[in-house]
């Protein structure tokens, strides 16, 4: 009787399993799903780079003439040189994230170090609302409130302001805030508490505590906010070409009117005809807006890794 | 072990019972203590001088201390007076406050949303209750060592160093030889001293760490060192070195230790006391004594209990 | 030895430079706390106070004008239909990818390419997005500019958002729900199915909310895939989804709420420019507040019930 049962029980568990659950069809959908994202970043990377190179293979352009000061696409002598865009994006991003990083990191400390929670309660949630403000909405405040504002109120300091690199490095600080400060407020909540508490108990202050604890072991969380912060900013398009004056010379000061790669981008593509030269430069712009976003996330894992080994 | 000569530079014969239920000493000018305990050292560093020669303030002392968390009270109504350069030891079952009472010594219960000490705690007769007294400062006097240790993520020169650095002190010379100090007197300065400042703090094994904590401490020339159950995370071994460590540290610092072990608590203090909790779950002082008394002729049956090994 | 010189204040008193560096900088980060809120504050207030005058049923509901203040109905249409078509795409299409992140996801080398992916995709500038949009969604399939081309585009930047919310909510399920639903017998996917899936409801609906606001107020990745068309006279009687001329074809250009206010400022064609702008941005952040607000209140009641139930 025993060996029956035991003979039974064993075969059970060595049927054959049904052809459905051989298949595993969920299983396999899912993965689908999940890998349409990397089939989604090859052919963007395909296309856009296809695309961004036209102005060599297509058109003849030598690629050595796009690295120029000279922005000319329709008067002789032609010249499509995309420095002034590369610098203007560099420029615009990182000012507005030299007005950014302090503020966020700043915010980010006084809701984690800080704040009681009734006040962590009021001012998370005003940031989530930062975070969903469109960026048309920012770049219609920065025309219409930012830009007179300047305009009018800072003509006494000797000079004017009005469509400018400081006004969308401003507009920019704001939208990249709460991006920076959710992530470095993520860092230090990582803190161990006990460090906190070691230092304050040899008899530091809060301050310095923050300093010299919380800073460096936040560190590695910081920088990647820092990154982020530039990537959103350097892609961020409408906003930035709303206050910026859009002026397509190499950028010279904080209070002249500049360009971007972006503003470039959004204003031309429409008013030229897909194939033209002046119409495939934008596409390299394009490709070199990739590129930037690219290196970021490469940049960001390398971060993230070193961050997590320590 | 605590020979006969030692004992006498400590307290005894103090009734715990009447220590605990002493009327009012919160109202006393900080100066005048009227059952003081015997004590021989003079003291320069502290500059508090026997009162009429008759008796020694306490180096800390505890006066009707109660502590909540919201609405739970934790401590009820605790009182005990520590004298200069003893080992003062906090024994009792789990949750009997032990931690709680030894937080408000530096003030750490300050951290802790929602605690709220009632009563006065006392340093050289200085309320440390007072509104006007400097946690900052306070912490740099009263040194703490936590159950787990917590070296921060830097050198093992610059944990040592930590502390006096943001006390101002760059002296690099005089930094050193700090350093080295406060790591021989941690019984550690032998097995780091050859990479201080290449190896992490967190590189070090767990007693390493431990004893790296206490010369964390110790570099901030503390007077007083609270101990939170520092060698539980031990194993035999480190542990025995943090015991004799602190037997070492008891001609210069006034310790007090909370521990679970008690044959920890019989090895290393001169006094002890026995914290129980309550019918609603608030921990009180039970028993306080000489070591040797309180664990081979305890006046309260509880505590004969306790150390009996009968509950807790 | 001489011990160092280690400052040594009294205990009483508050004085001394590290305390005072300590007050300045709990002063300043309170500051920063009370800026983000006097910000939020000031620009909420500053939007309805232009739209008084602005903001009507008109404004709302009617057409567009060149000549009169006009309205933005179809352009709020077209934002609304968008949002439902991309998140028909991307919300099913993420919450699978979600669920093989979370529950199938091995440690090895396809995960990391695919979490690369993720990241990947979600930090190509919107702008971009609409550049590959108008080579893969107008040229190539020569539709010209459609609402299908805008959504997918919209899709494909939405698409690593909700794979990542859908992911960590189903994550937040604890391992013993699994296993006790394993060890019932039950198959993986049905465990996933009838188990984890229910418990990560409510964290899905938030992510899809959050997701839907983003959305909405998307401009760069349209503006050449979706156009800058400005709509009239849409005949809601029309349900033909393949007449071009339908409100409801997604074969359509379709430009949106966010976009017309690009286009309203840099083509400035109307006088009324400036309140257009006002009232539309208004709008927007009106929306913005609802899907936020949305969010955190279905939340809660999803979890309430859930987890009373
Ligand atoms: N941060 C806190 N918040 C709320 N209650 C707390 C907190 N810390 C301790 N308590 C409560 O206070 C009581 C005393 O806790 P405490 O940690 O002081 O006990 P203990 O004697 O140190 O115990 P153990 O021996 O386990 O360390 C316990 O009931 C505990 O739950
Ligand atoms: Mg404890």
């Amino acid at each position: 009787m025993a060996v029956v049962g035991e003979a039974a029980g064993l075969a059970g568990l060595h049927v054959r399993p049904a052809l459905r659950d051989r298949l595993d069809l969920p299983r396999r959908v899912v993965f689908l799903a999940a890998a349409s994202m990397v089939a989604i970043v090859f052919v963007l990377l395909g296309f856009i780079a296809w695309q961004g190179v036209q102005l060599f293979v297509q058109n003849g352009y030598p690629i050595g003439s796009v690295i120029s000061t000279t922005w000319s696409p329709q008067d002789a002598p032609i010249s499509f040189g995309v420095l002034p865009f590369v610098a203007g994006t560099i420029g615009v991003t990182g000012v507005a994230v030299l007005i950014s990083a302090p503020l966020s990191i700043g915010l980010a400390l006084f809701l984690s170090e800080v704040a009681p929670r009734w006040a962590r309660a009021v001012v998370q949630p005003a940031l989530e609302i930062f975070v969903g403000i469109p960026s048309v909405v920012w770049g219609w405040l920065g025309l219409t409130i930012l830009v007179p504002f300047l305009r009018t109120n800072l003509n006494g300091l000797g000079f004017t302001l009005g469509f400018s690199w400081f006004a969308g490095s401003l507009v920019l600080s704001i939208m990249i805030l709460p991006t920076i400060t959710t992530i470095t407020y993520d860092a230090f909540r990582a803190v161990p508490q006990d460090l906190r508490t070691g230092s304050l108990a040899l008899g530091t202050t809060r301050w310095q505590t923050i300093r010299h604890i919380l800073l460096p072991a936040a560190r590695a969380g910081t920088l990647t906010a820092i990154v982020l912060g530039l990537t959103r900013a350097a892609g961020e398009a409408l906003a930035v070409q709303m206050v910026i004056g859009n002026r397509p010379t190499m950028p010279t000061s904080l209070t002249q009117p500049m360009t971007t790669l972006t503003s470039q981008i959004t204003l031309d593509m429409g008013n030229t005809v897909f194939g033209a030269p002046d119409n495939n430069v934008l596409w390299t712009m394009g490709l070199i807006l990739l590129a930037i976003s690219m290196i970021a996330v490469l940049l960001i894992r390398k971060l993230n890794r070193s961050g997590g080994r320590r | 072990m605590n020979t006969g000569d030692e004992m006498t530079t400590t307290t005894r014969a103090q009734d715990p019972i009447e220590a605990s239920i002493d009327p009012s000493p919160a109202t006393l000018p900080p100066r005048i203590v009227p059952v003081g305990p015997g004590r021989t050292a003079d003291d320069a560093r502290t500059g508090s001088p026997d009162v009429a020669g008759v008796a020694a303030m306490p180096k800390v002392a505890a006066e009707a201390v109660s502590i909540t968390y919201g609405t739970k009270l934790a401590v009820r109504d605790v009182s005990l007076e520590v004298p200069e350069r003893s080992i003062l030891a906090l024994i009792g079952p789990s949750g009997s406050g032990k931690s709680t009472f030894l937080r408000c010594f530096n003030r750490m219960n300050d951290l802790i949303p929602g605690a709220r000490v009632t009563g006065q705690v006392r340093l050289d007769g200085i309320g440390l209750m007072d509104p006007d007294v400097s946690v900052v400062e306070l912490r740099r006097r009263v040194g703490m060592v936590f159950q787990r240790p917590n070296p921060f993520p830097m050198s093992i020169y610059d944990n040592v160093a930590y502390g006096p650095r943001r006390r101002g002190a760059s002296d690099r010379a005089q930094l050193d030889e700090l350093v080295e100090r406060s790591l021989t007197r941690a019984a550690l300065w032998t097995e780091v001293k050859d990479d201080l400042r290449r190896k992490s703090g967190l590189a070090l094994s767990g007693g390493q760490q431990q004893r790296l904590c206490i010369a964390r401490v110790l570099a901030t020339e503390p007077e007083v060192i609270l101990m939170d159950e520092p060698a539980s995370a031990l194993d035999p071994i480190s542990t025995l070195r943090v015991e004799e460590l602190m037997r070492e540290l008891r001609e210069l610092y006034t310790i007090i230790i909370v521990t679970h072990n008690m044959q920890q608590a019989a090895r290393v203090s001169d006094r002890t006391a026995f914290f129980n909790m309550g019918e609603d779950r608030a921990g009180y002082l039970v028993e306080l004594d000489d070591t040797r008394t309180l664990f081979t002729n305890p006046k309260n049956q509880l505590t004969e209990d306790y150390v009996s090994g009968r509950f807790g | 030895m001489s011990a160092p010189s280690q400052a040594r204040g009294a205990l009483r008193g508050t004085s001394g430079r590290t305390i005072v560096a300590d007050r300045a900088a709990t002063v300043v980060l309170w500051a920063l706390g009370g800026f983000v809120l006097l910000l939020l504050g000031a620009i909420i207030l500053h939007f309805v106070i232009a739209s008084i005058g602005v903001v009507s049923p008109s404004f709302i509901f009617g057409d567009p004008s060149d000549t009169e203040l006009g309205g933005v109905g179809p352009l709020l249409w077209n934002s609304v239909y968008m949002l439902v078509l991309a998140m028909l795409i991307a919300v099913p299409l993420g919450i699978l990818a979600g669920i093989y992140m979370s529950e199938y996801a091995g440690d090895n080398r396809v995960t990391d390419t695919i979490r690369f992916a993720e990241e990947a995709i979600s930090s190509v500038p919107s702008i971009v997005v609409g550049l590959f949009g108008l080579i893969a969604f107008v040229n190539l399939t020569h539709w010209g500019f459609t609402a299908l081309g805008g959504a997918l585009a919209l899709t494909l930047f939405n698409l690593p958002l909700m794979a990542r919310l859908s992911e960590q909510a189903l994550r937040a399920v604890p391992a013993d729900e699994r296993s006790a639903s394993l060890a019932l017998g039950a198959t993986k996917w049905q465990t996933i199915r009838h188990v984890v899936l229910p418990l990560a409801i409510p964290g899905i609906v938030t992510g899809i909310i959050l997701t839907a606001g983003r959305v909405f107020g998307e401009a760069a990745a349209l503006l050449f895939t979706a156009g800058l068309s400005t709509p009239t006279g849409y005949n809601f009687g029309n349900l033909n989804i393949f007449d071009p001329k339908s409100p409801w074809s997604p074969f359509r250009p379709a430009t949106t709420l966010s976009v017309y206010i690009w286009k309203t400022n840099s083509e400035g064609l109307s006088q009324f420019a400036a309140q257009i702008g006002d009232g539309a941005s208004a709008l927007l952040l009106g929306s913005v507040l609802i899907f936020n607000l949305g969010a955190r209140f279905l939340g809660r009641i999803l979890t309430r019930r859930l987890t009373a139930a």
